[in-house]
């Protein structure tokens, strides 16, 4: 069984998550969701080697579209949801790192 | 009341006998006279509701058939994309959105002559199993005001209950239709996973969503089911080939048909003794009516729920990344950068039992555990389906509880979120297997509110599903409270 | 130690955009330099509801490719990699992480060295942010501008084993995958438009040793010279840390263009958690043995076929400059052409790597039959070799009959007597040169020869003409 979930490993995952947590929440989120994850221990104990994991319930494949230009949606309509834009564009607050 | 509200409305309506409008007030009469105390809408469309009943009825003067569902009020989760109109998956964060386009289904049931009412309420983004946690207010059971609706599709499962509309469009990731259902004493399907088209449904947990019908009638859901199925090219896992027939055998009866009862189910922790009583008396009811009925054992069952509070919140957490207040949604005013922003804007457009469940995702996805939790988690999704094909070598339909008790108080499990995870436990092994299942009212409680049974039936079952539903539904006894409408 | 007893191991990533007219998951146009934002829908948005249905001709180049690079073509998965950034509009990219569509190949440099192909896998790619502020770079903008036309564009991301060792390696290496990309017709391998995408990962050890150092990923080389150069600056830079004492740290590393450095961009300890999961709104693809190997027939012969063609019709090596060229250029054909005619393969090579190539917006138009036939000519002395030069040059320039050309210019073969006769001219004029040369002294041999060239106006054989001169001499 995997260690339990600690308060550190709360506040690393909020950050992975891109959420803040409060002190309280933190404390109430550790807490919870070491709750979850005990009741999780029936699973993290049974013997499952040589079972395959099931990603998808139905056994479908190649699903695949023709390469057939189709109209998208007009960039006014779309900006017009945007908390910001600005010449055509959505605009955000400076970006301190490249892309990974 | 008639015994297929909507059926017998859209009958009448293109027969000349209604009109779409006429019918419309009736239902919006109600909705003034109740929707305040129950909050089954985030918003009501009267005004395109008005039109698009005018063009039903003007479509009918010119002679033209406007469809299965002609003029059928409909209540749409607000989680299904309206276009130009607010879809809001009841969070701060989409509050105002409005979408682009319409969901697969929601175009469906307009093309079937259906007039959308309004945008039900439900818990944010579908997590939830009493539509407390909306960014709006909870809905509450038509039934005892006092009580929830259920979840996460209360909303929608009110709608139907309060008679606000005959029929209702919900999702189900691990019950949020027909656990619902059952608390309203209404019928709730989550049909065969491929068999009705995600595309434009908000997504919570994508391997597990499904979309299906609310209404009052076994006969209702069958009729709206087989509008929403079939392919639809947008959805990569919408299955080819046509859907089941729901309709096709509604008065078979089940002499003959080979019922089992789920050992694991019925005997799940949390369930109270009336609601097992009561399915136990539904299996003896399908026994006299000449099904084979007998227990059976599905073992991998009892690891539903564990599995489920893995896989879902894993989706989610990644399904949901996307809200970053850059494109549309909810920003933070006042970030310094990119990082802050995403961080404030999440923070304060997501509601708690979100945050929870992208965090428990977060977790159960990240370096280190992810064989652990959601590796594992997906090893025993397949051994459930093992052991739902092996009964089903044995059975035509299986049997089981819905919710584990009747409609509880505002309030009674929002402290514990395991409490309420639990209300799923029988619901889940379905949405692991993509199986369909669905809620059937079977008589209530000792408090009086309706409790329900629930037929689950193997991958493209739908037609024998509810044939067996539709017998049950003969064969219930009466119910407790009902709304009269 | 001396900067021998170091050697580099490089491993290359490639990213290359594919010329499908859609993106990878939906209808929009997959089209460089449109107005921004105007290639978009609710999937490359990533709103809320929608979701991705895979391109069929992606999935298609994606097998040309990995044919191309020998590699196996294998059902696979597409997987989530999540990381949050405001040109991936769903906050997690769609990508190939364990089953990718091709495994295990290989590609081989014009030398005929082999470079190991660990993987070639699909994934989308992302917006584009413009950086506004003084600067117009991400360091100092108050705030950016993202275009989402680019995101969702199908990419194939090509992942070499560390079998590299030098810069000019990795630059051959690139200009051989980006020859064969080209020649698949999956991808323009426009590296300066952006749809060519190199990374390297770069470590060093001593020469035979046999673990690899500890390696640093280098960013943005936005041209085959800067990669070659960002490679030398790199692996002197960790041997030089080395040197002195130091440990190289695994990170990665960004190449300023201008400064000719690297530097850091993200160590290993803040490296991303990407929380990769099979993605749940794609099912499997599962090539068919028949579509494979449709694929595999339509291809082209690939650069590296074409070479050893052109080399054996030339009898040279493949690798050597004119083979190489003659490729490059696509001229191949007008040789194999001119050799079924008849010539000469090596004589062919020289004059199509020379002045074809040098007008190479002509070659479309030359005349096989007549390029042959000049070739032809020239091998049996009929003209001579700036003659025959002067004849392509005017085919090229306008067409029509080798041997009406030669005429029009007088290039009526020379004939042995007559190059005699200019030959004696030349010494009667030149006495003293002359004897210098009789005497032995061969250096004054090109003089003579220059004036024989003038003095023929330049038809004159130069071979025979310095036969005759040393026939002279004895």
């Amino acid at each position: 069984m995997a260690t339990p979930i600690s308060t550190a490993d709360v506040a690393h995952v909020a950050r992975l998550a891109r959420l803040a947590l409060s002190d309280e929440e933190l404390d109430q989120f550790t807490g919870q969701l070491a709750a979850v994850l005990a009741h999780a221990a029936d699973i993290e104990a049974l013997d499952t080697a040589g079972v395959p994991p099931t990603a998808h319930a139905l056994p479908i494949h190649n699903v695949l579209r023709d390469d057939v230009v189709v109209a998208g949606v007009d960039r006014e309509e779309v900006l017009a949801q945007a908390p910001a834009a600005e010449s055509g564009r959505f605009r955000v607050p400076r970006i301190l790192g490249e892309a990974p | 009341m008639t015994a297929n509200p909507a059926a017998d409305i859209a009958g009448a309506i293109r027969r000349g006998e209604k009109t779409a409008s006429g019918v419309l007030e009736e239902h919006l009469a109600r909705v003034q006279a109740r929707e305040p105390e129950i909050h089954a809408f985030n918003l009501v469309l009267e005004e395109n509701a008005r039109d698009t009943a005018a063009q039903i009825d003007a479509a009918v003067a010119r002679g033209v058939d406007p469809g299965p569902l002609a003029g059928v009020p409909i209540a749409l989760k607000d989680n299904l994309c309206t276009r130009g109109v607010p879809t809001t998956c009841s969070s701060r964060m989409l509050a105002g959105w409005r979408p682009p386009y319409d969901a697969t289904v929601v175009a469906r049931v307009t093309a079937a002559g259906a007039v959308a009412i309004g945008k039900t309420n439900l818990d944010e983004f579908a997590m939830g199993s009493s539509t407390e946690n909306s960014a709006f207010g909870p809905t509450r059971n038509p039934l005892d005001p006092s009580r929830v609706p259920g979840g996460s599709s209360g909303g929608s499962a009110a709608a139907v209950a309060a008679g606000f509309a005959p029929l209702a469009l919900g999702s189900d990731t691990g019950g949020s239709i027909r656990q619902p259902a059952a608390l309203c004493g209404v019928v709730g399907t989550k049909p065969t996973y491929g068999v009705v088209s995600r595309y434009g449904l908000v997504a919570f947990a994508s391997s597990l969503d499904q979309i299906g019908p609310f209404a009052r009638s076994v006969g209702d859901a069958a009729l709206l089911f087989d509008v929403i199925a079939g392919h639809d090219p947008a959805d990569s896992t919408s299955l080819a080939g046509a859907p089941p027939v729901a309709s096709a055998a509604l008065e078979h009866g089940v002499d003959g048909l080979r019922v089992g009862l789920v050992t694991e189910l019925v005997g799940a922790e949390g369930l109270s003794g009336e609601v097992v009583a009561g399915t136990r008396a539904a299996a003896e009811a399908l026994a006299s009516a000449g099904a084979k009925v007998e227990e059976v054992s599905v073992p991998a069952t009892v690891y539903g729920l564990s599995a489920y509070y893995l896989i879902a919140p894993a989706e989610a957490s990644s399904n949901l990344s996307r809200y970053d207040g850059v494109r549309y949604g909810h920003r933070a005013t006042g970030a310094a950068d990119i990082t802050d922003m995403y961080i404030a804007s999440r923070s304060e457009g997501f509601g708690p039992e979100v945050k929870r469940r992208i965090m428990l995702g977060t977790y159960a996805l990240s370096a280190g555990y992810y064989d652990a939790y959601y590796g594992q988690a997906q090893k025993v999704r397949t051994l459930i389906i093992r052991d739902f094909e092996v009964a089903y070598q044995s059975f035509d339909v299986l049997l089981s509880p819905t919710a584990p008790g009747t409609a509880f108080p505002l309030g009674a499990k929002t402290a514990d979120p395991l409490l309420m995870y639990l209300n799923d436990v029988c619901t889940i092994p379905s949405n692991l297997a993509g199986h369909p299942a669905m809620s059937v009212p079977w008589g209530a409680g000792a408090d009086g509110l309706p409790l329900g049974v629930q037929v689950l039936a193997p991958a493209l079952g739908e037609t024998v599903m509810f044939q067996v539903a539709a017998t049950l539904e003969r064969l219930a006894p009466a119910a407790g409270r009902k709304v009269e409408s | 130690m001396s900067r021998s007893e170091w050697e580099m191991v490089i491993g290359l990533e490639v990213h290359t955009e594919l010329r499908t007219a859609t993106k990878l998951f939906c209808g929009c146009a997959n089209h460089f330099g449109d107005e921004p934002n105007t290639n978009v829908c609710p999937v490359c948005l990533g709103l809320p509801g929608s979701l991705p249905v895979l391109n069929r001709t992606a999935v298609e180049y994606a097998i040309r490719i990995g044919t191309a690079l020998h590699c196996t073509v294998q059902p696979s998965l597409f997987h989530r990699k999540n990381y949050f950034y405001p040109d991936m509009p769903k906050d997690y990219q769609i990508s190939q992480y364990d089953v990718p569509i091709n495994a295990d190949g290989w590609l081989a440099l014009p030398d005929g060295r082999r470079v190991g192909i660990e993987r070639a896998h699909i994934e989308e790619d992302t917006g584009k942010s413009t950086h506004v502020g003084e600067s117009g770079r991400i360091h100092g903008a108050d705030h950016s501008l993202v275009d989402y036309n680019r995101a969702g564009v199908p990419l194939v991301e090509i992942v070499g084993r560390p079998d590299l060792r030098s810069g000019d390696d990795a630059r051959i290496y690139v200009d051989e995958l980006r020859a064969i990309l080209v020649a698949t017709g999956a991808s323009d391998g426009k590296m300066e438009e952006g749809s060519l995408r190199v990374d390297a990962n770069v470590s060093v050890r001593p020469r035979g040793a046999a673990d690899l150092g500890t390696r640093c990923e280098i960013k943005n080389m936005n041209s085959l010279r800067s990669l070659g150069r960002a490679i030398e600056y790199e692996a002197t830079r960790q041997i030089t840390l080395l040197e002195e004492g130091g440990t190289v740290s695994q990170e990665t590393r960004h190449w300023d263009e201008g400064t000719g450095r690297t530097s850091t961009m993200r160590s290993k300890e803040d490296a991303y958690d990407y929380r990769y999961f099979p993605e749940p709104d794609l099912v499997p693809i599962v090539p068919s043995e028949e579509w494979i190997r449709a694929v595999a027939d339509a291809l082209p012969p690939m650069p590296g076929d074409r070479r050893s063609a052109v080399a054996a019709a030339a009898k040279l090596a493949p690798d050597a400059d004119p083979v190489v060229t003659v490729v490059r250029l696509d001229l191949d054909s007008l040789l194999h052409a001119a050799v079924a005619a008849g010539a000469d393969g090596g004589l062919a090579v020289k004059r199509l790597a020379n002045e074809v190539a040098s007008s190479l917006e002509r070659a479309a138009v030359l005349d096989p039959v007549a390029f042959a036939t000049v070739v032809q000519m020239e091998s049996r002395s009929a003209l001579t070799p700036a003659q025959a030069r002067t004849v392509l040059k005017d085919l090229l320039e306008g067409g029509g009959d080798p041997a009406a050309i030669a005429k029009a210019h007088g290039f009526e073969a020379m004939a042995s007597d007559a190059l005699a006769d200019a030959v004696d001219q030349v010494i009667a004029e030149n006495p003293g040169e002359w004897e210098r040369f009789a005497g032995g002294e061969d250096k004054v041999q090109g003089f003579l020869i220059g004036k024989i060239k003038a003095a023929t106006g330049g038809n004159a054989d130069l071979k025979e003409a310095s036969a005759l001169l040393r026939g002279r001499r004895s």
